[in-house]
């Protein structure tokens, strides 16, 4: 009887542990909501969203050079890592000898844990630098230094997911393709990438999400100018870099503090909104046929 | 081109993409071994900072991430395991185990700023923590949670299902299997888990700099007073340019601990490996 009574204590306890995550991400959700929808009661949603100007000693509030920044900074790091990752993950799943790819994984496992303000001090010192002095422009602090630096950050993001995905893809596929007479390579192109396709895009949108909710690398090195960019070679500043920059300057309750979290709810649904298209596209497993 | 060639240019691509991704992690870690080891000294590694960092060390800094990092584990690992055991011995696989894992997931997808905000509005203000080191360790156990979690679970599952059943045979009850028979097998993963939350907790930089971190360079007395912490000083220092030096010198320590975790980690899993 005790002994059964104590097992529902216990069980209860886990059940709460469980749940943990959720409670949080509600938590989350109330605390983000409270302090930001009040921004709209200064500025509307869409002028918010819109408004080529932030000048908050004004109380003009308009996000859209962050979130043009954000976009850019992301499509650039994009464009550099999905290449690279996938040609990486393919090498793994299919061409790697295991002595070679157990020197690999761990080294792609420690670029992922790398700090990101590591990140940011090596992306200053190194990209920015490079980047002027190649491009003979007056500052390297450029959308495209913090597209080089998130594209590394997301590599490990984009390699271990499609490399899961293309693992997944069962051997008889290839076998199949390789006894027609297809090459290995022709195989990968046209049978096993195919087949694996919801994986890496899993990978892909993943990172995405990864490459816009991040903060400390970007910061260091984009310049942070409150302008819209127009080209990879200008300054610009990502959502996230204003929340960092600003949070330490507004008064708690002013304006100008529940406009940054404001900020901080628009940057949550777009994760959001990438998680679970990520799940979904995880989701859908192999392509058969 | 003849098919057969262009079967092993395509496969050089892919050697190269590899050698690729791997020399960038080598260049990123041999630079900031390169600048940042003139700046190490036992005295940089005991003693204050002077003049905002300019001069001194950065003592304050590392018993500052140590006190943020251990609180955040301390805190993660029993919500992390717990959870774990609830959803591989306690319940059956379907609606309610896809949500726990939605929910983790979810959690582990957030993006660290996000977390330095709530931190701010729930911890510091809301519940009135103040900037402390409560108030940071425990936005990292939030942070941390689903790494613990997830490894848990792997770990848990692992254990062969007919240990159980052999312990449950002799009369065990569900407690002591769990306690006798699944934790010791799956320990190792556990920690494993453990410390690669510690290595990300002592990393985080954006939700220390909302809760936790301040560049007074005192010596923490309790956790509810805040604290210096190696991210964020080295933050301080490279964005205001600082002192490059003092700069690298600090993200070397950060690497080295990152490194020694990343070692521990690989060694756990091939002394497991090994034994099966």
């Amino acid at each position: 009887m005790s002994r059964r009574l104590n097992e529902d204590v216990i069980k209860s306890l886990l059940l709460v542990c469980a749940f943990f995550s959720m409670i949080i991400i509600f938590l989350i959700i109330i605390f983000l909501f409270k302090e930001g929808l009040e921004a709209f009661t200064y500025t509307n949603v869409f002028d918010f969203l819109t408004g080529t100007e932030w000048v908050p000693k004004n109380n003009i509030y308009g996000a859209a050079p962050f979130i043009i920044s954000s976009l850019f900074v992301t499509a650039g790091a994009i464009i550099i890592a999905v290449p690279i990752g996938i040609l990486t993950a393919i090498f793994m799943a299919e061409i790697a000898p295991s002595s070679v790819r157990e020197i690999v994984k761990p080294a792609i496992e420690l670029l992922a844990g790398i700090p990101s303000v590591i990140y940011g001090l090596f992306g200053l010192i190194i990209i920015v630098k490079y980047i002027r002095i190649t491009l003979d422009i007056p500052s390297g602090e450029t959308i495209l230094a913090g597209s080089v630096i998130l594209a590394i950050m997301i590599l490990p993001t984009i390699i271990s997911i499609s490399e899961d995905a293309i693992r997944q893809v069962p051997r008889a596929y290839k076998e199949g393709s390789c006894a027609l007479g297809a090459t290995h390579w022709e195989s990968i192109r046209r049978i096993i990438v195919p087949s694996a396709s919801s994986g890496i895009m899993a990978s892909i949108i993943l990172g995405v999400g990864r490459a816009i909710g991040e903060t400390m690398a970007v910061v260091l090195v984009v310049g942070n100018v409150e302008k819209i960019p127009t080209s990879f070679f200008d300054a610009g500043e990502p959502l996230t870099s204003t929340i960092l920059l600003e949070m330490g300057e507004a008064a708690v309750g002013s304006a100008h503090y529940h406009s940054i979290f404001a900020l901080g709810i628009f940057l949550f649904v777009i994760v959001m909104i990438l998680n679970i298209a990520s799940n979904f596209w995880l989701g859908r497993g192999v392509r058969h046929g | 081109m003849d098919r057969h060639t262009k079967d092993k240019l395509m496969k050089g691509i892919l050697w190269a993409s590899a050698i690729l991704t791997i020399a960038v992690l080598l260049i990123i870690i041999g630079f900031i071994v390169v600048k940042g080891s003139p700046a190490i000294s036992w005295e940089f590694l005991t003693t204050k900072p002077l003049r905002s960092g300019r001069l001194g060390g950065i003592y304050p800094a590392i018993i500052g991430t140590i006190y943020l990092a251990g609180m955040a584990v301390i805190v993660a690992t029993p919500i992390g395991v717990g959870g774990a055991l609830f959803l591989t011995e306690f319940t059956r696989e379907g609606k309610i185990t896809k949500a726990i894992r939605f929910g983790a997931d979810t959690l582990n997808g957030i993006p660290s700023i996000i977390f330095g905000l709530f931190g701010f509005s729930f911890l510091v203000f809301y519940l009135g923590l103040g900037i402390s080191i409560l108030s940071g360790g425990l936005t990292l156990a939030f942070m941390i949670l689903p790494t613990i979690f997830r490894a848990s679970e792997e770990a848990i599952r692992a254990v062969p299902i007919w240990d159980k059943e052999g312990s449950y045979a002799l009369g065990a009850s569900k407690l002591q299997t769990i306690w006798k028979v699944v934790m010791p097998q799956s320990v190792s993963g556990i920690v494993t888990g453990i410390i690669l939350g510690l290595g990300r907790a002592a990393g985080e930089t954006a939700p220390i700099i909302f809760t936790a971190a301040i560049l007074n360079p005192v010596l923490p007395k309790s956790i509810m007073q805040p604290t210096m912490a190696l991210p964020a000083h080295l933050y301080t220092l490279t964005s205001e340019g600082i002192s490059m030096e003092n700069a690298f010198g600090t993200a070397l320590v950060l690497i080295v601990m990152v490194l020694i975790f990343n070692f521990a980690v690989s060694i756990i899993r091939k002394k497991k490996s090994i034994r099966r």
